[in-house]
């Protein structure tokens, strides 16, 4: 009865609950689309990161994340890999890999890149490499002096498949080891620095020219599914029980994408509350206008025995059915917007280099998450009924005998 | 007309507690416009002055391909002739700095690392870009051939002021370009890549040393005003072409040319910022819209006396839209009164943004973001509140053509 009488209050003035429903609508539709759109860019942000040979967990010498050189190395025997793989939840892929500092040069170019020395058969199930040689081939593992490199370092160095490039570095002893290797594929990738930083060859070439023997510089670890890996990590950790190996998780290894993630969450709640007091004035002025024109009713059902509980209920009710109308077409509109972006996504390709300066993608497809969809609501509803709450104490104040006086 | 502006103010404060909602809801719209445009701005200004102070300049004069190619054969010859022709005499020229820069391997006792090698005019680098100012150890160039380098860098050769690197390039006619310079100072600018990858060197050493025959990469030039970027490029552009030249002329950049994902980031940064504050007013616009709509109806009876007494309903309609106007109006005066007060008080005291200093570092700018108050901003935001708002109170003041007095005078 309390829901049907509330129900039709609200539509005994459908010009003003339409106005204040469309304030509700236009918020909520804005907040669903502001944090699909930051979601979505948050998952390709963070994914290319975790792509880019950093993976969840890694394996390194305790020295090697801030002196990434060839001295700080592991040995084969420190990775027992029977301990790895069961600590590992089922679907994880994992590798070995060495990665430098070095130079390559040719006849037109000399500049310094990373020498990733990749394990042919695991590491496509790890980083961005699988799948992303556009031209040529990828490296086999019978591969001795081969190298893949990306599309924007082919260019600079003028360069084609077949081509010879010079790798320079600095081996175990201390000494510069060079070695020529031809160029068999070429990659793409999201962010040109990728392009110009990475060059990959065979992990025994690597070896070999570094005189590292069977050492590795890192093993990199993808796990299924995002958010345990602080406890794989740990587990990994007890697992080989050692202290000259380091296990860390992204968080660490990438402390500025982290830190981005961290802002641009606090983004969206701070939107929360800034579309959220735009509508409460709103939802009080109404609620209010609600309440006065009303007072000889309020004063006569006061009279008829109804406790002021009762009107604070009432009146609660009334915003609810308000809040929820404007809920449920703003989440249909807002749901239908991002499904509407999403197929093609937003396409930031006219700012690039933009978008490359923040290792932002430079297409940007909306993700929606129940969770952000759900906490959207709870707070506009619970935020709107609280704001209720002094229109209706008003209301529940109103006597009988004031009303009656009221005209 | 002057009653009707004292009717209209009057009326307003008819229905106070409804008034002074209405007037809330406008001054936040109005103080959040304009904190957030001059934090925006304010930002912009630091990003760019940091980003051009360390390196860049506001303008480079290159030869033709170089900032696409950076290769050490595109080279410039830079003599005090050219000079005096393209810059003497223009007050809009704060100084000016010729700069050749290579590539070398670096190598201390222990470690070899691939570098860019930058040479510099010591006495003028310091009036263009920050450079001098930022030395932590050592010094900055005393006059003897010796290099500066990064702190991270310093920290990967494992080297300190007064030990030897050796150098090994490749000189601009392809001959072999080595030596051996102590460390002179240690600088560190926050910017990640800079401090990580770059060794500098007195200017006419390392044209010695590369061969470049007195040739230059860049000439980075400091005007005297953001705003004198654009026409000084273009008067520098058109005196390039008309100087003797081999090939193609040497060509003026500025800071956007040569740093384009700064102007692209902050134009991405403003714009997702005005799509929010517009979806803003409108979720403002239709929160006051009943405010207006209410004082219409509930009135009905008022208007129908006044028309039936001779009112005509153009000077209603007016009265109406006064007092949506003048709501409006004290709305957003206090609204840019809080709104100055609070950014003038984090102008003199800075915001730090917990979590953002890595992100800022990467900019060169060092812990905290300073907002900027200016006439633009402090007026775009509330004059787009302004517009939107009258535009919504105008749907009801419409209404008023159509009332008929006596049918009017009977509304209950």
């Amino acid at each position: 009865m309390h829901n049907e009488l509330a129900w039709r209050n609200i539509w005994r003035n459908p010009r003003r609950t339409l106005v204040i429903t469309t304030a509700v609508v236009i918020g909520i539709w804005s907040i669903i689309l502001l944090s699909a759109l930051t979601r979505g860019m948050q998952r390709e942000m963070l994914g290319n990161g975790i792509k880019t040979l950093t993976g969840h967990i890694q394996i390194q010498h305790p020295e090697y994340m801030d002196d990434p050189v060839v001295d700080y190395s592991l040995g084969e025997g420190a990775i027992d890999k029977e301990a790895l793989s069961t600590r590992l939840p089922r679907g994880s892929h994992w590798t070995g890999r060495i990665r430098v500092g070095a130079v390559a040069a040719n006849a037109r170019h000399s500049g310094g890149v990373t020498l990733v020395g990749m394990d042919p058969e695991r590491e496509p199930f790890v980083s961005f490499i699988g799948g992303a040689v556009t031209e040529g081939r990828p490296l086999k593992a019978s591969d001795k002096s081969k190298v893949v490199v990306g599309r924007a370092l082919l260019n600079a160095y003028e360069a084609r498949i077949g081509h010879k490039l010079i790798l320079m570095s600095q081996d175990t002893k201390g000494e510069i080891a060079s070695k020529a290797f031809r160029i068999v594929g070429v990659f793409d990738a999201d962010l040109e620095a990728t392009e110009k930083t990475y060059l990959f060859v065979p992990f025994g070439a690597a070896q070999q020219m570094l005189g590292l023997g069977d050492r590795l510089s890192e093993v990199s670890i993808v796990l299924p599914e995002m958010g345990e890996e602080k406890e794989v990590a740990r587990a990994i950790s007890q697992a080989l029980n050692t202290e000259s190996l380091s296990v860390t998780t992204w968080q660490e290894r990438l402390p500025m994408l982290a830190a981005y993630l961290k802002l641009s969450d606090s983004f969206i709640y701070i939107w929360y509350g800034v579309v959220f007091i735009a509508m409460g004035f709103g939802i009080v002025n109404t609620t209010l206008m609600a309440v006065f024109e009303r007072i000889r009713e309020f004063g006569l059902i006061r009279a008829l025995g109804m406790s002021p509980s009762g009107i604070i209920r009432g009146v609660l009710l009334e915003s609810l059915f308000l809040l929820l109308l404007g809920l449920t077409a703003g989440n249909v509109l807002g749901i239908a917007t991002v499904f509407l972006i999403a197929i093609h996504g937003i396409d930031l390709s006219a700012l690039a280099a933009g978008t490359e300066m923040w290792g932002m993608p430079r297409i940007i497809i909306p993700v929606l998450t129940p969770t952000d969809i759900l906490t959207a609501n709870g707070v506009i509803v619970t935020l709107g009924l609280v704001v209720s709450l002094y229109p209706a104490t008003k209301a529940a104040r109103i006597t009988p005998v004031e009303a009656l006086r009221y005209t | 007309m002057n009653t009707d502006i004292a009717l209209a103010w009057r009326n307003i404060w008819r229905n106070p507690r409804r008034t002074l909602l209405t007037i809330a809801a406008i001054a936040f719209a109005a103080l959040l416009l304009v904190f957030m445009l001059s934090f925006q701005f304010g930002t912009y200004e630091t990003m760019i002055n940091a980003s051009v102070s360390l390196r860049t300049g506001h303008l480079q004069v290159q030869a033709e391909g170089y900032q696409k190619d950076r290769e050490v054969r595109l080279a410039l010859n830079w003599d005090d002739e050219t000079e005096a022709a393209l810059l003497d005499g223009d007050l809009r020229v704060v100084a000016a700095a010729p700069r050749a820069n290579g590539f070398a391997l670096v190598t201390s006792g222990s470690r070899t690392y691939g570098c860019m090698v930058t040479g510099v005019d010591p006495e003028r680098e310091k009036k263009v870009s920050t450079l001098a100012a930022i030395i932590r150890q050592g010094s900055y160039f005393k006059g003897e051939d010796a290099a500066l380098v990064g702190e991270t860098l310093a920290r990967n050769l494992k080297v300190g002021v007064g030990d030897e690197l050796t150098l090994l390039g490749q000189g601009r006619d392809g001959s072999v370009a080595a030596t051996v310079v102590a460390v002179q100072g240690i600088f560190e600018s926050g910017l990640d890549a800079y401090d990580r990858n770059v060794v500098l060197l007195p200017l006419a050493f390392f044209q010695d040393l590369f061969t470049m025959e007195g040739g230059v990469h860049e000439v980075a030039i400091r005007a005297s005003s953001l705003s004198e970027v654009a026409p000084l490029k273009a008067k520098l552009n058109a005196k390039l072409a008309e100087l003797p030249h081999n090939g193609p002329p040497p060509v003026a950049l500025d800071w956007m040319d040569l740093i384009p994902g700064l102007l692209q980031s902050i134009q991405m940064d403003l714009v997702s910022g005005l799509i929010m504050y517009l979806i803003l007013i409108i979720v403002v616009a239709f929160s006051i819209l009943n405010t207006f709509v209410m004082a219409i109806f509930e009135r009905t009876r008022e208007f129908g006396v006044m028309m039936a007494i001779g009112t005509t309903p153009g000077r209603l309609m007016g009265l109406v839209l006064t007092e949506s106007f003048f709501m409006t109006a004290t709305g957003l005066a206090v609204g840019i009164a809080f709104g100055a007060i609070l950014t003038l008080w984090f102008e003199s005291h800075g915001i730090l943004i917990p979590g953002s200093d890595q992100i800022m570092k990467a900019y060169g700018i060092s812990g905290r973001l300073y907002p900027k108050l200016s006439l633009l901003s402090a007026t775009i935001g509330p004059v787009a509140v302004l517009a939107i708002t009258l535009f919504s109170a105008l749907f009801p003041a419409l209404k008023i053509r159509n009332m008929n007095p006596v049918e009017a005078m009977h509304h209950a």
